[in-house]
């Protein structure tokens, strides 16, 4: 019991520490690296759901399962991430993003 | 012979696999993507027609992928919302496809385009296709963490389809999109792992039957509603939606815009109202709708600002939503197949209208370079089919009958008054009144052709770029008049759950 509870509150706290990251953070980076240990701490919580005891039943393998799909998604919506965060970068300066606003105006230059 | 009958329910995975093939193909075969995709989208079309009429015939149904069945194997279902969900994205879908084709070839053929132009056009379809596939499997899937894979899947070609035009802001837009998306996900994730912990289940129909009411459900209940409100834009989440839905190419916003956003207010809706429905409270209720009409109101104020057309519909987005939310409270005063009758009319109204206005607007930023408001006076004279299919959809907003949005509100209305919540009943007057203002304010600028105006001579013209635009207008205009026929599919009701298996609860 204690080591699930153990394993549940890191994760939550890992959650919480990505979460605080991705909000106070500018940096495109940051906040990426922000959104990993955020799925980090979801995937420990699933992990430690599964655990039993040595000798006490069988381990329940959907949580296993799920994590696996989980990585799998995390890993393809990192890279995701990286490219735009990269093309933001060449297209436009930084100052740009450290602005709290989004520039709203549709740019006309397009056509 | 036997896969071929009509009542097999392994047809329904046909929405799902025929679009997400198709978008594969795309990426091999560079050339036809637009027959690919064309036929993909007519495909699904027919399909979501054709499950409609098993429904029809059968009943709601049920199938286990691979043969696996429910505790442990993933499950799809079909029932009355989930098929005119199928259907609206079919009918939305395929006009889009037609637009796109028409706005690409436009571009592509302009002597000023690039190469850029073409690139744009060669990654559309593909991801296109692929939020299709995810979208049809979120109004189809019933285990819980099928539909976070879906919702993953949305999100990602969503953010990618918008970062497509390739301005600056665009780019900024969709990396602020993306985050927002995942933050959404992620805490829905979290929701998932806290439901799993306490009732150790994954399928919606075998969690409706629970009864356990402890504080681990309702966390995750909690958890998986702010995920979904995050990437549904209600007001105050809503501030990703403009910039995105704004800078994107006209064909995305209106994917965006009229079909990502109700991907995920569909999940929230059936959580709240068919899983959970057992511990759900009154306050939890009111506060759903008071940030629905906080939406409503604030949506369209910021839409009575806007200078530029396309963030002026893209802010419009965020008041409609807003209707879809004040049908919470009133639940308590109507069964449950009435208030998903409100949710579903208000959905397929605006996944229409929504869709005809961005494709307006999207035609008339191509044709003058601009989409300032105050700019685009006596545009009636150059483009005349586009300005009805842009006043006809604004009819829609409003909610003037005979449009579905006028269902919508007029269920709402009676029911706040008859529940005695009259508050309400300012909220949906009030927006609107207020959606009037800032559809005429650019309709008027439109038809108003002043003196010696002397109206632009257009090179090019395509039909592909107006035509679609008018015929999405036009059902969302008449689609009051089947309203018995929709409500007849509504009634349908939900699955038998006896056809599960009893034994299958640990």
């Amino acid at each position: 019991m204690i080591t699930t509870l153990l394993y549940s509150m890191t994760g939550l706290i890992l959650f919480g520490m990505g979460l605080f990251t991705l909000i106070v953070h500018s940096h495109p980076l940051r906040k990426i690296l922000a959104v990993n240990v955020m799925s980090t701490g979801v995937f420990l919580i699933l992990i430690a759901t599964a655990y039993t005891p040595l000798g006490q039943g069988e381990v329940d393998p959907v949580p296993h399962a799920m994590v696996l799909t989980g990585i799998v998604v995390s890993v393809s919506v990192t890279a995701l991430a990286l490219i735009l965060a990269c093309r933001v970068q060449e297209t436009s300066n930084l100052d740009l993003l450290k602005k709290k606003t989004v520039p709203e105006t549709a740019k006309e230059s397009t056509t | 012979m036997i896969f071929l009958n009509v009542d097999n329910p392994s047809w329904m995975i046909t929405p799902i696999i025929v679009p997400l093939t198709a978008g594969l193909l795309c990426f091999l075969f560079q050339r036809k993507t637009f027959a690919i995709a064309l036929s993909a989208v007519l495909v699904n079309l027919l399909a979501a027609c054709f499950l409609i009429g098993q429904l029809l015939t059968c009943g709601p149904m049920r199938y286990s992928m691979g043969g696996w069945q429910a505790p442990l194997g993933i499950t799809l279902r079909t029932d009355g919302p989930a098929v005119l969900m199928l259907l609206m994205t079919g009918v939305t879908g395929f006009a889009i496809t037609l637009y796109a084709r028409g706005y690409f070839s436009f571009r592509i053929d302009d002597p000023g385009g690039t190469d850029r132009h073409q690139q744009q056009q060669r990654y559309f379809w593909p991801l296109w296709l692929l939020l299709l596939a995810g979208l049809n499997g979120l109004f189809l899937s019933n285990d819980i963490f099928n539909l976070y894979i879906t919702l993953e899947i949305i999100g990602i070609s969503a953010a990618s389809l918008a970062a497509l035009s390739g301005k600056p802001a665009a780019r900024l837009a969709s990396f602020r999109y993306l985050l927002s998306s995942l933050l959404g996900s992620l805490t829905f994730l979290l929701g998932i792992v806290f439901l799993y912990k306490s009732c150790g289940l994954l399928d919606l129909d075998l969690l409706r039957n629970l009864t356990e009411n402890g504080p681990g459900v309702r966390a995750a209940l909690a958890l998986m509603s702010v995920g979904l409100l995050l990437k549904t834009a209600l007001v105050p989440m809503h501030f990703w939606l403009p910039p995105a839905h704004a800078n994107a190419l006209a064909p995305v916003s209106a994917i965006l815009s009229a079909l990502v956003i109700k991907g995920s207010f569909y999940l929230l809706f059936r959580l709240w109202f068919e899983v959970f429905a057992s511990s759900i409270t009154t306050e939890a209720l009111n506060v759903m709708g008071g940030l629905g009409a906080g939406a409503i109101l604030w949506g369209a104020i910021q839409a009575m600002r806007q200078h530029r057309l396309k963030l002026m519909v893209a802010y419009s987005t965020v008041s409609q939503l807003g209707y879809l939310f004040v049908a919470f409270p009133l639940s308590r005063a109507a069964d449950n197949a009435q208030v998903w009758s409100i949710v579903i009319f208000m959905a397929m109204a605006h996944a229409c209208a929504k869709s005809a206005m961005f494709m307006s607007a999207g035609t008339i930023f191509l044709h003058f370079g601009h989409d300032r408001i105050q700019d685009l006076t006596g545009v009636r004279a150059s483009l005349p089919i586009t300005v009805l299919a842009y006043g006809i959809a604004g009819v829609t907003l409003m909610g003037l009958p005979p449009s579905g949005a006028f269902i919508a509100k007029w269920l709402l209305l009676s029911w706040a008054l008859a529940s005695c919540q009259w508050w309400w009943v300012l909220v949906i007057i009030a927006g609107s009144a207020m959606a009037m203002i800032y559809v005429f304010r650019v309709i008027s600028r439109f038809i108003v052709i002043p003196e010696g105006f002397s109206s632009q001579k257009l090179e090019f013209h395509s039909r592909l770029l107006e035509w679609p635009a008018l015929a999405l207008a036009l059902i969302s205009l008449l689609l009051g008049l089947v309203a018995p026929w929709l409500l007849h599919i509504l009634a349908k009701g939900s699955i038998d759950l006896t056809q599960i298996l009893p034994g299958g609860l640990p």
